[in-house]
């Protein structure tokens, strides 16, 4: 069991004190009916690792009343619980008590999965079509004469009418789809040329002529569903990695009436004047006002802003922002669709990207490519018939330049890279949503980082622990861990072993800090003016916020000193970035001086403070109108907008939901380095691509002469159509080659990250 | 060619059988956690015949 030490690893990413445990009512909100009273809810598991971890967890759930089953899903990091009655059983207390942080997801659409299904029966139905025609033309080619091959011909005729109906049915429909909309795309030159092939191929059989293109037009299909399936699986793994991680938007709150009575009600139906019990730990579903409570806010999401915000009675509170301390009762003041949110999810609509205009390489290609190719092969026909008038002749020969240039290998030569750079980008803990992303990012020259949770963690970190008593520092470590503010989850990390008076009666005061009380004495950790009520350095000292002091009896006994910590390698990051030639720049919603600050250790020269979401989205459309490709690195709500605007982005999987699924790229581990490294695999997957088309295109130009000459016969067709493709994924694994230098890397990179913090930390 | 007659259906026949048997496969849910799979063999059941 030594290998499950759950959350050890991933705590330090995601229980920043961004992600809230869902509540049961918010799990019966998304659990779905399965009829006789039974229920079935699915929670994310993250840290979900091993037999042993699947062992634990479904022992634990299986013995809580009236759970019927659990079943984890180990690839999905996925548990499916199937219960009865109203209630739900305590699932999300028995995880964490087995160590488990378990989510909620947004409701799957099931359109997807069944599109992955779809695919993949049609490769399997191609597959075993390919395979039985191949052995029958197999032995034509070898001589197979008079009946044999006619009846060798009969029965690939038969099998392949199922291949073409289901697994062509895929390009038909797509080809279609583009005609109609009087666009050209891949699947066009496919559709025709297969189908083409087919009937020339019945119309030989009926005459008992030698040469069929059954094998050929089977294949074909065959070779890029596979690319089409690699494809999909790759954007699909990204997909549900993505939406594995917590949910950060509020799905319901609970609703006091007029009369007292409490309601949990879905967000939806949230309306303004309603008044909301929000409790400590939990977000603010809608815009509102404060009417009783008070407690800290966390706006580092909706705001940039790193530093928590004390809130009282009165002041309006905007949808994300996560209540730290003590529960508040909020008036509604809009309803969800008008809330900051939905604002944020507008202006991203309303932001132009550049990736509206991206048109895809192969798209690019195909669109010249499939006109060029339709018209070589009628050109070539009108050839034949002019010169010795024999249509069927003419016909044979047309039909054979359609199927050599066939684009099989210009399908697979896109697909099978992104395949393997996501794949690459993937076991580097890098997501990426699809294929047109990585050749986006492979042309930018810019990089935009936003600062609060991008450069920074968006999380305190203590800073003058070495000058601070280790006996008070125990005692304040001791007294923050009842805490769940920012600050104090920072101290409660230097928790000693120091032998030190027991706490006793602990309460925490919102907006203020916490009190203990141990061995006759009372001891307040929080703010200034409130701790250090004897002290005379007044109210608000030099560390503004009233800086944080540990006080024993009303004397301050220490005084604690905050950062917002530099994300791992932020330095190294866009030192490596600046070496790609891309120039890097920082906007913020958060202050001129936190964020010169920033810079000046990063080394970044142009900044931008105190900006709201549309100037983000305001100064990239600026730069993207000086011509240059702008990389959007943010997390926050405010910087939503912006990483839709922006030609491409990338996101940490901290980030907010709605900036996650705006993102083309999430990274899920702590390090910057990601995004040098996401650069750099895009623009080498980008140049293999480039190659790939260039053999593909090299191939036609020795293939399509020939063809036009009219010496290919179905065996020449099926090796040159086979060895272009094995070609082409043969140089796309060429990626995969890059990684053996990756794991050195990695370990330098590891050894470097420590020694920076060592020397933050000093 | 009268071997052709019963051989080649009973070549198609087998692979059908292959095809169908993995489309049931895919139906049943047999590749939704692979992963998964392969950890499980190492768990214990408690339900082990008694010897």
């Amino acid at each position: 069991m030594s290998c499950c030490a759950p959350g050890a690893e991933m705590a330090l990413d995601l229980d920043s004190g961004t992600s809230v445990l869902p509540s049961s009512q918010e799990i019966k909100l998304a659990s779905r009916s399965l009829g006789d009273g039974l229920s079935q809810t699915d929670l994310s598991v993250p840290t979900v690792h091993c037999a042993a971890c699947i062992q634990a967890i479904e022992t634990a759930l299986g013995k809580l009343d009236r759970v019927e089953s659990a079943r984890v899903n180990l690839s999905t990091k996925r548990v499916s619980v199937q219960w009865r009655g109203d209630d739900v059983p305590p699932l999300v207390a028995a995880l964490g008590r087995l160590g488990y942080q378990a989510h909620l997801f947004a409701p799957e659409v099931d359109e997807e999965d069944k599109t992955l299904s779809e695919l993949i029966r049609a490769v399997a139905v191609a597959g075993f079509a390919a395979g039985n025609i191949m052995l029958l033309s197999v032995s034509v080619w070898s001589g197979a004469e008079g009946p044999t091959r006619d009846l060798f011909h009969w029965v690939s005729a038969l099998i392949a009418i199922p291949a073409l109906a289901f697994a062509g049915g895929i390009f038909f429909r797509s080809a279609w789809n583009a005609l109609r909309h009087g666009r050209m795309n891949m699947d066009v030159p496919i559709a025709v040329g297969v189908s083409l092939a087919y009937a020339m191929s019945l119309y030989e059989t009926i005459n008992h002529g030698d040469h069929a293109y059954f094998d050929a037009s089977v294949s074909l299909l065959f070779f890029l569903l596979i690319g089409r399936t690699l494809d999909h699986v790759m954007r699909e793994r990204a997909r549900t990695a993505v939406k594995g991680l917590s949910q950060l938007a509020a799905r319901g709150a609970m609703v006091v009436r007029g009369d007292g009575a409490r309601d949990y009600l879905p967000i939806g139906e949230i309306e303004p004047g309603m008044q909301l019990l929000i409790a400590a730990g939990e977000r603010i579903p809608v815009d509102g006002k404060i009417i009783r409570g008070s407690s800290d806010l966390d706006c580092s999401l909706v705001s940039g802003e790193s530093t928590p915000r004390t809130a009282a009675p009165g002041e309006s509170v905007q949808a994300g922002v996560l209540n730290l301390t003590g529960p508040l009762t909020v008036q509604a003041t809009a309803a969800a669709k008008d809330s900051f949110l939905a604002e944020m999810v507008r202006l991203m609509e309303a932001a132009e990207g550049g990736r509206a205009h991206y048109r895809r390489i192969a798209d690019r290609v195909s669109a010249l490519y499939a006109p060029v190719v339709h018209l070589t092969a009628f050109v070539t026909f009108l050839g034949w018939m002019a010169a010795t008038g024999d249509w069927h002749r003419a016909m044979t020969i047309a039909i054979a330049v359609l199927i050599i240039t066939c684009p099989c290998a210009l399908g697979l030569a896109v697909p099978i890279v992104q395949v393997v750079a996501a794949r690459r980008l993937f076991e580097n803990g890098i997501m990426v949503k699809d294929g047109s992303a990585m050749e986006r990012l492979a042309a930018i020259d810019t990089a935009v980082f936003d600062k609060t949770g991008t450069l920074t963690l968006g999380q305190p970190r203590l800073i003058n622990a070495s000058s601070i008593d280790p006996a008070m520092l125990a005692i304040a470590a001791d007294m923050a861990a009842h805490s769940r503010h920012p600050y104090s989850k920072a101290i409660a990390g230097f928790a000693g072993l120091a032998g030190r008076p027991k706490l006793e009666s602990v309460s925490e005061h919102p907006g203020f800090g916490i009190e203990a009380s141990a061995a006759g004495s009372t001891w307040r950790l929080g703010r200034r003016g409130w701790a250090g009520w004897k002290a005379r350095t007044g109210g608000e000292g030099r560390h503004g916020h009233g800086g944080t002091v540990l006080t024993k009896d009303g004397i301050i006994v220490a005084t604690f000193d905050f950062e917002d910590a530099l994300r791992a390698d932020a330095r190294a990051a866009i030192l490596e970035l600046r070496d790609a030639g891309v120039s890097v720049e920082m906007l913020s919603g958060d202050t001129a001086g936190a964020c010169g600050k920033v810079a000046e250790i990063l080394n970044i020269d142009s900044f931008v403070p105190a900006l709201l979401p549309s100037g983000k989205v305001e100064h990239i459309e600026t730069l993207a109108k000086a011509e240059h490709k702008v990389l959007m690195v943010g997390d926050g709500l405010n910087d939503t907008p912006a990483l839709s605007a922006a030609h491409v982005s990338i996101a940490p999987a901290t980030a907010a939901d709605i900036g996650r699924s705006a993102a083309d790229f999430v990274f899920l581990r702590e390090s910057l380095l990601a995004v040098p490294l996401a650069v750099d695999i895009s623009r080498k997957a980008g140049s293999l691509i480039r190659q790939n088309i260039a053999i593909a295109i090299v191939y036609n130009a020795v293939a399509v002469p020939i063809a036009i000459l009219g010496h290919v016969t179905p065996l020449i067709a099926a090796i040159a159509m086979s060895a272009s493709s094995l070609l082409v994924i043969g140089n796309a694994l060429r990626l995969q080659g890059f990684v053996a230098s990756a794991p050195a890397q990695d370990a330098r990179r590891d050894r470097r990250a420590r020694v920076d913090q060592l020397a933050q930390s000093s | 060619m009268t071997t052709l007659v019963y051989l080649i259906p009973v070549a198609l026949f087998l692979g059908a059988l292959g095809l169908a048997g993995f489309l049931w496969a895919l139906r049943s849910g047999q590749y939704e956690d692979l992963d998964g799979a392969a950890e499980r063999i190492l768990i214990d059941r408690d339900d082990k015949p008694d010897l």
